[in-house]
């Protein structure tokens, strides 16, 4: 099966007038259609980079990305992004801010706008279709940031630390909502995050990157003896204490 | 919501910041009150020369009279006039260069010293040059306003721009937006306040750009008034041209904050 993402030895330098950075170097992976990918780091080891380079905001200093099979250049519209923060816009409603990519890409139609709806009713904006995002609570906003990536129907999401803004127990929350929805929606998702307990309790295979320049330090295949995972469950199963002292040792974080 | 469902210390609350509230317009409804009582009261008294200082009631005289002789609209529709397309012009060019000075770094790094400088000089050192070029007349007068609001807010609608939250610009660029989209998503709607704000700022420099123009060259106007009265030595005709300045520039103000509400509502 032809694999949803795909890169090849992708390096990426950056050029300051300082002199040149290696932020990754010959990093290769692919990810099955369906798949859900975490990839955690220590931070500055270059995992936005990444994730910019596979969405094609970034240009890869050297390597291939492919997606689904076809080498990829520029922003591709089979990818949707979700960032740190929701950045959903003050001065739009809900509804509106959902429309904001279907705007960009001239693709209001009717169609498409009852696709909206059907997000938004199917889990549980609608109600708040007239609302401003300030008067929404901070997972309600996730929510909204998720539909408006999924509004432009990508087939591949990214999603970067795309959790780190929420506090503690609306994280856990969120975790649990935001997978279950883009494993209904059936969408292969690759995300970053430095926090270890979140990328073991989300992700199928786990890959760890080095200190910069990032390199893949290691690929780990998460199987867990629960069924019907979730995150929240996956938590409590009788391995995941074993993952996290594996890939918090392989991190090999200091305070010094 | 009736005050039914309030406690007692909620609605104690609420009478305090009423009468708080009240007393508040009552004080400065007064401090106005008096103000004009002294004046008037110390020119009648003679403690002031009214004919250097006037007071409420010949300023008023002078007023009706203005109204009366129908001169009154004249000047104040010509600097109206002039302010509101200064104002106007200044406003909508300061923003569309800063849209162009946005969409090239090199052309703004270029510009930079150059706009420092535009911003450090009294513009009214250019209003003979302005005279010369367009004609003693509205036209300069206009011009004069212009310039004097114009790269104030090229710099600060510029500055905003620039403030724009960069996620938010990764986020539109993640759907594929391209420069114009940027631009007219996220940057010009997020940099509204800015907008409004320098909006603000020139209404009461178009004003000042205005009076300063009628002043080295005019026929009509409020600042016509001003300066006549000052060289004829009628100091009622001068203090009841500032009252009227007074007045449309508050209006002026005012209207502009009633725009940005509309406005605002409508994002």
């Amino acid at each position: 099966m032809i694999p949803a993402v795909k890169l090849e030895k992708v390096n990426k330098r950056y050029h300051t007038p300082e002199g040149e950075i290696s932020a990754l170097e010959d990093i290769s992976f692919s990810v099955g259609e369906g798949e859900f990918v975490g990839i955690v780091g220590p931070s500055g080891c270059g995992k936005t980079t990444l994730l910019s380079i596979i969405s094609g905001l970034l240009e890869p200093s050297g390597g291939k990305v492919f997606i689904f099979g076809e080498e990829s250049y520029g922003v591709n519209p089979k990818i949707g992004y979700m960032l740190q923060r929701d950045s959903l816009f003050e001065w739009r409603t809900i509804y509106k801010n959902v429309m904001l990519g279907l705007e960009i890409q001239n693709q209001v139609t009717a169609e498409n706008i009852s696709g909206i709806n059907e997000l938004l009713t199917k889990y549980g904006l609608n109600a708040f279709r007239d609302n401003y995002p300030s008067q929404l609570s901070g997972g309600m906003r996730q929510r909204a940031a998720l539909i408006r990536t999924l509004a432009v129907n990508p087939k591949i999401l990214l999603l970067d630390e795309a959790f780190s803004a929420l506090d503690y127990q609306t994280r856990l929350a969120v975790n649990d909502d935001i997978y279950n929805i883009i494993k209904k929606e059936g969408k292969t998702a690759i995300m970053v995050t430095h926090d270890i307990a979140e990328a073991i309790s989300m992700s199928e295979r786990l890959y760890v990157l080095s200190r910069r320049p990032g390199t893949i330090k290691l690929s780990v295949d998460i199987n867990l003896s629960i069924e019907n995972r979730t995150p929240l469950l996956s938590r409590k199963a009788p391995e995941f204490r074993q993952y996290f002292d594996m890939i918090w040792k392989e991190l090999d974080i200091h305070v010094l | 919501m009736s005050y039914e469902t309030f406690s007692k210390e909620q609605i104690q609350y609420l009478k305090r910041i009423k009468s708080r509230n009240r007393s508040i317009v009552i004080l400065r409804i007064m401090l106005f009150v008096v103000f004009l009582a002294v004046w008037e009261a110390a020119a009648s008294l003679k403690w002031i020369d009214p004919f250097i200082f006037s007071s409420p009631g010949r300023i008023t005289a002078t007023l009706s009279r203005l109204y009366i002789d129908g001169s009154l609209w004249t000047h104040v529709f010509t600097t109206l006039c002039e302010t509101v397309a200064g104002f106007l012009l200044g406003t909508a060019a300061g923003v569309l260069i800063a849209v162009i000075l946005w969409s090239s770094d090199t052309f703004s790094k270029v510009l930079e010293p150059y706009l420092v400088v535009a911003n450090a000089l009294p513009k009214i050192a250019l209003g003979p040059v302005f005279i010369v070029w367009l004609g003693a007349g509205p036209l300069a007068i206009i011009t004069v306003a212009l310039t004097i609001s114009l790269i104030v807010t090229v710099l600060e609608v510029y500055t905003g721009f620039k403030q724009t939250d960069c996620e938010k610009i990764r986020l539109v660029q993640s759907l594929g937006a391209n420069r114009g989209q940027i631009l007219t998503k996220v940057v010009l709607p997020s940099s509204f306040p800015v907008v409004m704000n320098s909006l603000k700022v020139n209404v009461g420099l178009s004003w000042v750009g205005v009076i300063v123009g009628e002043f080295l060259v005019s026929k009509a106007g409020l600042g016509y008034l001003i300066v006549y009265g000052g060289q004829v030595f009628q100091l009622d005709l001068v203090m009841a041209s500032v009252v009227i300045l007074s007045l449309l520039a508050a209006i002026m103000y005012f209207g502009v904050q009633i725009l940005e509400k509309k406005i605002a509502g409508r994002y």
